[in-house]
């Protein structure tokens, strides 16, 4: 029996107190934000990948466009309030029109890839090209290679001069993530979430019980955009620049290795991955001896051949190995009743 | 006056230079049952999936309870109330048998209700030994018994099933047979066949394909008797 949704929300809440505490004494609050920032990232092509089966190249496409939708807004707006909530609303609105274009216009699987890569390298090329003074919105100068820097931070809500910064900033990322975490949960308990996992597992059957499967890939894609919005509005706040490099094609790819390594199909795999995988990057650029890169590209080609499901679910499978006796047996008399039935 | 579930007018069905589906009529009423049979090729499958928005006709129209459908995707038909089983067995391999057959009945239920409905079908299906195994993990039988599962829990007035019996065991077919009178109570079903035997033992009106047309419609004994129809079976020129 799956825990009520009361219960699992609340161990939630209470694992998160004890770590919000308990991690600044191992790595420093400015370099645990930015990893929560990553797991947020991760998370939101986790969602849409591990539970409806859309594997999008383009992620960053979403978290470099919430980054740039906050930037932008915050020189013109001079308060951090609503520039936050533009990061989440522009990416999402974006996903929705090109999700709507790729959904309804049937394509899956690997053009689907394609066309969010190509998406992502456009955007980059794009933003890339815009150092020229008339690419200006409002009074936010888009900078092309050079960037936007000096934009209006995080601040209390109404009181621009109140900014939310150190480690107030890392616990308003901690909230942020597990408030994210918990609205993921509710989403793939709901109706709408029990549904996108069937469309995962057969779009035509889906389609064959009176579902549209168009339209809620869609909306599905949107809210994934979403969360990589509030993940790139973040990013901002914590970098204090927003750079064409966040469209980078490097990036796009370390949250599929993210996924992938941390598990796919669960909900804290993705963070897990994202997070350890950025911090050990963040290690081994402290060092010059070996490039960063190949380490990542050991660590996954590691995790396909040897723990293909990844972390999560490998510690899930080794628990209930070693302390779940109670349901293995459970389920080892359900298939000695399926034995039976089938001779 | 009987209500029609089904209509065809002149259906057509093209692929280049291949007429799969040469001008159609058809009829089927309500709570009616007709199997579909023909040789390999004759256009069966064909019909089938134009009839349920899997493929859009090249020409002609189709009706549903009076309501024109011709071009319509597959969820709107299937919103209208029709069940549809597909050749392959399609179900959703990762996912246990109740949760396939809870996703079916709540496309029209709420979820009090869609798990009301759930257990209503497991206990009619006997499903009950399985409901919590991975789809995927179930032999063939089992697979399609879940799939039918599916389809009765949207409570459909029109039931379309691609050859049912297909790698069915004997006591399997038996138990389909059940399933399919206890269908007919509440809706018209329409099968697409190859087995005779499974044709006979449900009994009913066939119509026959051959090269896209309809070659006859009759009760299945008058149709196994007929001298044309059994030359297209062996393959002889009708």
């Amino acid at each position: 029996m799956p825990k009520s949704w009361q219960k699992e929300s609340a161990i939630v809440i209470a694992i998160a107190l004890i770590l919000v505490y308990a991690l600044p004494f191992a790595i420093n609050t400015f370099t645990l934000s930015v990893l929560l920032i990553y797991g947020m990232l991760g998370l939101s092509l986790g969602l849409i990948w591990g539970f409806g089966g859309i594997l999008c190249f383009g992620q960053t496409a979403f978290f470099g466009l919430g980054a740039y939708a906050y930037a932008i807004s915050a020189i013109n707006i001079g308060e951090s309030t609503l520039p936050l909530i533009f990061s989440i609303l522009v990416p999402a609105a974006f996903a929705a029109l090109m999700g709507a274009m790729m959904f309804y216009g049937r394509l899956a699987d690997v053009y689907l890839g394609v066309i969010t890569l190509v998406v992502t390298l456009i955007l980059f090329k794009f933003i890339n090209s815009t150092a020229s003074p008339i690419y200006v919105i409002g009074e936010a100068r888009l900078g092309g290679y050079n960037g936007i820097p000096g934009f209006q931070t995080l601040n209390i809500p109404g009181r621009p001069d109140d900014y939310i910064w150190g480690d107030a900033f890392y616990y308003f990322c901690f909230a942020a993530l597990v408030i994210v975490y918990l609205l993921v949960s509710w989403l793939l308990r709901s109706s709408f979430g029990r549904i996108a996992i069937g469309i995962r597992e057969n779009d035509e059957r889906m389609s064959l019980m009176g579902y549209d499967t168009r339209a809620r890939k869609t909306v599905l894609f949107a809210i994934g955009a979403a969360i990589a919005g509030l993940a790139g509005g973040l990013f901002a706040n914590w970098a204090e620049i927003v750079t064409p490099g966040l469209f980078s094609l490097g990036q796009s790819a370390e949250i599929i290795i993210w996924c992938i390594v941390g598990g796919l199909g669960t909900r804290l795999g993705p963070i897990i991955g994202a997070a350890s995988l950025a911090y050990l990057k963040f290690l081994l650029g402290q060092q010059s001896m070996i490039d960063n890169t190949l380490i990542m590209g050991l660590i996954l080609v590691l995790f396909v051949l040897f723990l293909p499901k990844g972390i999560v679910p490998a510690i899930s499978d080794l628990w209930a190995a070693s302390f779940g006796r109670r349901r293995k047996r459970l389920r080892k008399s359900r298939r000695g009743t399926r034995v039976m039935s089938n001779g | 006056m009987v209500e029609v579930a089904l209509e065809t007018k002149n259906l057509s069905m093209r692929f280049g230079g291949i007429c799969a589906v040469d001008n159609v009529d058809f009829k089927l009423n309500a709570g009616e049952l007709r199997c579909l049979i023909g040789p390999n090729g004759a256009g069966k499958s064909t019909f089938f999936k134009c009839v349920t928005g899997q493929l859009e006709p090249t020409g002609g129209q189709v009706f549903m309870r009076d309501e024109e459908v011709t071009g319509w995707s597959p969820h709107e038909i299937a919103s209208l109330g029709v069940g549809i089983k597909t050749q392959v067995p399609s179900v959703l391999d990762g996912l246990t048998a109740f949760e396939n057959i809870w996703l079916a009945a709540r496309r029209f239920l709420s979820v009090t209700d869609a798990n009301r409905m759930t257990d209503e079908v497991i206990s009619r299906l006997s499903l009950g030994d399985i409901i919590n195994s991975d789809v995927g993990q179930l032999a063939h039988g089992e697979r399609q018994r879940v799939e039918l599962g599916i389809v009765m829990a949207a409570d459909p007035w029109l039931i379309l099933l691609d050859e049912p019996a297909a790698g069915m065991s004997a006591k399997d077919v038996d138990s389909l047979t059940n399933i399919i009178h206890e269908m007919l109570k509440s809706a018209a079903v329409i099968i697409v066949e190859h087995d005779m035997q499974f044709i006979r033992s449900i009994a009913s009106t066939v119509s026959v394909f051959h090269q896209g047309a309809m070659l006859i419609e009759d009760h299945v004994d008058r149709v196994m008797a007929d001298q044309t129809v059994r030359n297209v079976y062996l393959g002889k020129k009708a």
